[in-house]
């Protein structure tokens, strides 16, 4: 099977500083897929390289639509990207605070529509139709996440957990084939993870995604998780299973240091 | 003791203004006998009043905030009624009415005034699409009007075209400028948008002032024709009639318009890049797209009113197209609330009617009109009214559409 998102050999230097050094990472249609490392490890990186917030020095990626041909994502805009497939959620929740939960959504659905300036002075039935359409398929996505009974409520007024559900909502609006999490569980309390965890089920399921998350709570990962990079100080150095990665000493000493070290001190 | 802080902080503030002000009420240097007066009864008065006012100020305040606490997220109540079908329906009809009536019961004056008055309701609303809608600080907005102003003027100079062939050709030249200066500044945001769209408006203001054989130097372009009306000539006072219904028909347009685009596809998506530009390209938004429509749009406007302000004086220079109207413009969205049309709509009428008729007052309306100005930033910093959120009516997985519910 070729794989829906492929990165290879990609480099990320800041001056003479590489974030990223020369990474490979696959993502199978319909996979989730887990990327952990300590703090600082270029996760985050990683993330703004796959979504165009960053042009990457060197390496490739390539979505490879099924059926279609190879699409090469380097350089293009992060909106080109979105609307090539693939979405994303930030680690520091970057929802439109001053718009409604709903609206907050139906900005997702931007890519997919089409209405322009002469379209909203005039609104012709097709105009018409795409706002409804816009609406309802929003409206219904809020449903699914469990949030349709804040829909006109202002996003910034929601609790947090209902901030990080919302951002995934108005994420699936663009219609991704590749859903890029940064954090999901960040300051989510054990039961708040266990339903993201159901969620994220479901939606990969419902949906045909692929999800790549970048996550610090180890059991989600485990659960959620059949493929799992692992990054540190930009370079891979582990990945495989949720069960080989648990007993992967490079990993465990990546998070736990190395006992020489300690004692070296 | 019960009042102490409050009684401490009014003494500070007491003395505060005592020393702000004794440079201007206390000392006086009479030049002709070489003395100088030292007026202390003005200090005290000073004093005693700001020490009062500030005493009484913040025992309101005390008794507010305990009487009930206010939600920040909370709309006020002119927000609300202003939504409300019931209220604003008889409202709207009578303000119809009214300003079909004004002209044939007012006078000349007052017609002219109102005229300028609905070029800033336009100009205001043109500027709510940058500055309101999509976040675009814009302290160069005067550029586009004056774009549109002496395109009229110049256009119809050499080679006699006329006023309804140069309102879209107004328009569309400062829409052209609009994109021009959105081109260089796609990357910049907030306090260094502000500076260099300043610097544009100051260049063009320059060039035209300068430029005698393109623009006449700050001379001006005298005799710019009043718009015509099907070849009848017009007396003056008939003239003013037919400018005020013009420009009250274009303010029509104006609302019609940008209150479309507000509660469109791309209305939403400048506000969303408003609130959070990394956000919004991560949505799939054009960031160059979304930001020059709103510069392109946002003068199109500008340029109409330049058109209209032109045919209205029939004089332009450059003089008319300084920092202080941009200023002027901006403060008519910022008072009016930002993104709010009608709010826009009220602050333009409050801030250019509100300095002729004080004028009554004299020397002290401009003090007055400032004092205004920082009462309504203490008590609605948000504007005049709040946009409210748009509520959307829903329908899913074949349940009715869903009850349509404002906001609370």
């Amino acid at each position: 099977m070729t794989p829906l998102l492929e990165v290879k050999n990609l480099t990320m230097a800041f001056g003479g500083i590489k974030a990223l050094d020369s990474v490979d990472l696959h993502i199978e249609p319909g996979q989730i897929a887990a990327l952990i490392g300590p703090n600082g490890a270029g996760k985050t990186t990683l993330f703004n390289c796959l979504t165009g917030i960053y042009t990457p020095t060197s390496g490739d990626i390539f979505l490879n639509a099924p059926g279609g041909k190879a699409r090469r994502l380097n350089g293009l805009k992060i909106n080109a990207i979105t609307a090539l497939g693939v979405a994303r959620t930030f680690q520091n929740i970057r929802l439109f605070g001053g718009m409604t939960v709903l609206e907050n959504v139906m900005i997702g659905r931007h890519p997919r529509s089409s209405a322009g300036i002469l379209g909203a002075i005039f609104r012709p039935p097709a105009t018409r139709r795409e706002e409804q359409d816009i609406v309802d398929k929003s409206y219904a996505l809020l449903e699914s996440m469990g949030l349709s009974e804040s829909a006109n409520e202002l996003a910034s007024n929601l609790p947090y957990g209902a901030q990080r559900r919302l951002e995934i909502a108005r994420a699936l609006a663009t219609e991704p084939r590749v859903l890029l999490l940064d954090e999901p569980a960040a300051g989510m309390n054990p039961q708040e993870t266990n339903e993201l965890e159901g969620l994220l089920t479901r939606l990969q399921a419902a949906h045909e995604l692929s999800i790549l998350l970048i996550e610090h709570d180890m059991k989600l990962v485990m659960n959620l998780a059949e493929n799992i990079f692992v990054l540190d100080y930009g370079e891979e150095i582990a990945r495989g299973a949720p069960q080989e990665i648990r007993n992967n000493p490079a990993v465990i000493k990546a998070y736990l240091g190395e006992e020489d070290d300690a004692e070296a001190q | 003791m019960k009042f102490f802080p409050e009684l401490k902080k009014s003494f500070v503030i007491a003395l505060w203004f005592m020393l702000l002000t004794f440079p201007v009420l206390v000392i006086r240097v009479n030049t002709i006998e070489n003395i100088v007066v030292w007026r202390w009864i003005n200090l005290a008065v000073i004093g005693s009043a700001a020490f009062v006012l500030s005493f009484l100020w913040q025992l309101y305040w005390r008794r507010k905030s305990a009487a009930a606490p206010v939600s920040v997220a909370q709309t006020s109540a002119l927000t609300r009624r202003m939504s409300d079908p019931k209220f604003y329906r008889p409202f709207l009809i009578v303000i119809a009415a009214l300003t079909l009536v004004f002209p044939f019961v007012a006078s000349h004056y007052q017609i002219n005034i109102m005229t300028t008055a609905l070029i800033y309701v336009m100009l205001g609303l043109g500027l709510n699409i940058e500055v309101g809608l999509a976040g675009l600080l814009d302290l160069g907005y005067v550029a586009f009007y004056a774009v549109g102003a002496y395109s009229y003027a110049l256009l119809n100079y050499h080679f006699g075209l006329g006023f309804w062939t140069l309102l879209p050709v107004g328009a569309l030249l400062a829409a052209f400028f609009g994109i021009l200066v959105g081109f260089p500044v796609l990357r910049l945001r907030g306090d260094y948008l502000a500076i260099v769209t300043l610097a544009f408006a100051e260049i063009l203001r320059l060039v035209l002032e300068n430029w005698n054989a393109f623009s006449f130097g700050p001379s001006g372009i005298s005799n710019i024709p009043r718009p015509g009306f099907f070849g009848i000539d017009l007396t003056l006072e008939q003239s003013a009639v037919y400018m005020y219904f013009l420009l009250v028909a274009l303010c029509v347009l104006t609302i019609f318009v940008i209150h479309r685009i507000q509660h469109s596809r791309i209305g939403r998506a400048w506000v969303a890049l408003r609130e959070d530009e990394l956000a919004c390209q991560a949505m799939g938004i054009d960031k160059t797209r979304a930001k020059l429509a709103a510069f392109a749009l946002g003068a199109t406007w500008a340029g109409m009113a330049g058109v209209l302000f032109a045919a209205k004086t029939t004089f332009i220079n450059p003089a008319s197209f300084t920092f202080l109207e941009s200023a002027m413009i901006l403060a008519i969205v910022v008072l009016g609330g930002m993104g709010s049309i009608v709010g826009v709509i009220i602050a333009a009428l409050a801030i250019i009617l509100l300095p002729e008729y004080l004028r009554v007052l004299g020397d002290y309306r401009m003090i007055l009109f400032g004092a205004a100005l920082i009462l309504m930033m203490i008590f609605r910093p948000r504007g005049l009214i709040t946009p409210a959120g748009k509520t959307y009516e829903f329908r899913c997985s074949g349940k009715p559409a869903a009850p349509e519910k404002r906001l609370p």
